[in-house]
C-alpha cells in the first residue's frame, strides 16, 4: 500500500527558499505571488493491507525521522 | 586521554579531527558508525563533513546509524561528548542537544575564518581558556540556529550558549552574524555541559603557519580539563 507523505516548515519558520523562488517568480512577471513555502513529499510502499495500520506506522516514521518536529510539520494524505 | 573520532560516510574533517587531539595528547581511536561499540574513551567526536550527503536534514540520517546508540549512552552518562559542524548537526537530530540547524539565511555556502566570544567557562571545554574571543573558521551551508522560543528562555536561563558570532572586539550583534543564527548562537551545550555542539572548527586552527592558534587553545583546555 502506497502512502503519500508531506512534511512542510511550521508557520513562522524562515523558508529562505521558499522565498528565493517567490522572487524569481515576481521577476518572471508572476507578481501577484505574495508567498511561497517549499516542502516535502514522500510517495511511502508499505507492505501492509490495513489502511490504518500502514498510516499509524508511517505516522510513526514522521515523528522519528521523516520530520524534525522542532520546525516541520508532516501531513499524511 | 582517550578519545574516539566517529567516521560517518561523507565525514571529511575526521582525519583533521584525529590531527589535532594527538598533537594535544589525546590517544585517539577512529570509529566506523556501522559499529556498535565505542572503545573506551573519555571524550566522543562527532567530526564535521557532509554525513550520508546530506539527504533528509543534514544530520538525520547519522542520527539513526548504529554507533549512536552507544554515543547517546555515553553522553547521558556524562562522558564527553563534541560535535563539530557537521557533528553538531547530528547532536541536535538525536536529541542530545535543542534546536536545529536550518539553511543560512542568505542561502549561501560560507567558508570563511570569524569571532566567536566565549559565553560561559563553566565547563570543561573553555574553562582553562584565558581568552574570551577565539578566531575560528566555518565552513557551512546549515549552521543557521534556531528553536522555539521557550527551548530558546531554557537554553539561555541554563547558560547552553557556548559561543556567539562576534566581531574582533566582541560584539555579537546582528551585523556580525554570517548566518542568520538565533542570538548569534555558534554553539550550545546541553543542561549538564559534558555534550558541546558548535558550527565552528577549531581542529582547523591548530598551526601558526598554516592558519592560527587559536584552535590550539580549545584542545590544550580539554586535555588538561579532563
Amino acid at each position: 500500500m502506497k502512502i503519500k507523505v508531506i512534511v512542510t516548515l511550521k508557520n513562522g519558520v524562515l523558508d529562505p527558499q521558499g522565498k528565493a523562488i517567490q522572487q524569481t517568480l515576481n521577476g518572471m512577471t508572476f507578481d501577484n505571488v505574495s508567498e511561497v513555502r517549499q516542502g516535502k513529499y514522500f510517495d511511502i510502499e508499505v507492505n501492509e493491507s490495513d489502511e490504518n495500520k500502514a498510516k499509524s506506522q508511517v505516522e510513526e516514521m514522521c515523528k522519528k525521522l521523516l520530520a524534525n518536529l522542532v520546525i516541520e510539520d508532516y501531513k499524511i494524505l | 586521554m582517550k578519545s574516539s573520532v566517529i567516521i560517518f560516510p561523507g565525514s571529511n574533517c575526521d582525519r583533521d579531527m584525529d590531527v589535532a587531539l594527538k598533537k594535544f595528547g589525546f590517544e585517539n581511536e577512529m570509529v566506523w558508525h556501522n559499529d556498535a561499540e565505542i572503545p573506551k574513551s573519555d571524550l566522543i567526536v562527532l567530526p564535521g563533513g557532509f554525513s550520508y550527503g546530506d539527504y533528509l536534514r543534514c544530520g538525520s540520517i547519522a542520527g539513526k546509524s548504529k554507533i549512536i546508540k552507544s554515543v547517546i549512552d555515553f553522553a547521558n552518562s556524562g562522558g564527553l561528548v563534541l560535535g563539530i559542524c557537521n557533528g553538531f548537526q547530528i547532536l541536535t537530530e538525536t536529541g542530545l542537544l535543542p534546536g536545529i540547524l536550518q539553511q543560512n539565511k542568505y542561502l549561501n555556502f560560507i567558508c570563511k575564518n570569524v569571532f566567536v566570544k566565549i559565553k560561559n567557562k563553566d565547563n570543561k571545554y573553555f574553562k582553562k581558556i584565558k581568552k574570551e574571543i577565539l578566531e575560528l573558521h566555518i565552513a557551512h551551508n546549515e549552521g543557521n540556529y534556531f528553536c522555539s522560543k521557550d527551548e530558546l528562555k531554557s537554553i539561555e536561563d541554563n547558560g547552553q550558549i557556548a559561543v556567539t558570532y562576534c566581531d574582533h572586539k566582541g560584539n555579537d550583534d546582528e551585523k556580525n552574524n554570517p548566518n542568520g543564527a538565533l542570538k548569534n548562537i555558534a554553539g550550545i551545550f546541553n543542561k549538564d555541559k559534558n555534550i558541546l555542539g558548535m558550527m565552528p572548527h577549531p581542529e582547523r586552527m591548530i598551526d601558526p603557519f598554516l592558519s592560527g592558534e587559536d584552535g590550539s587553545l580549545f584542545f590544550e583546555n580539554l586535555i588538561e580539563s579532563l
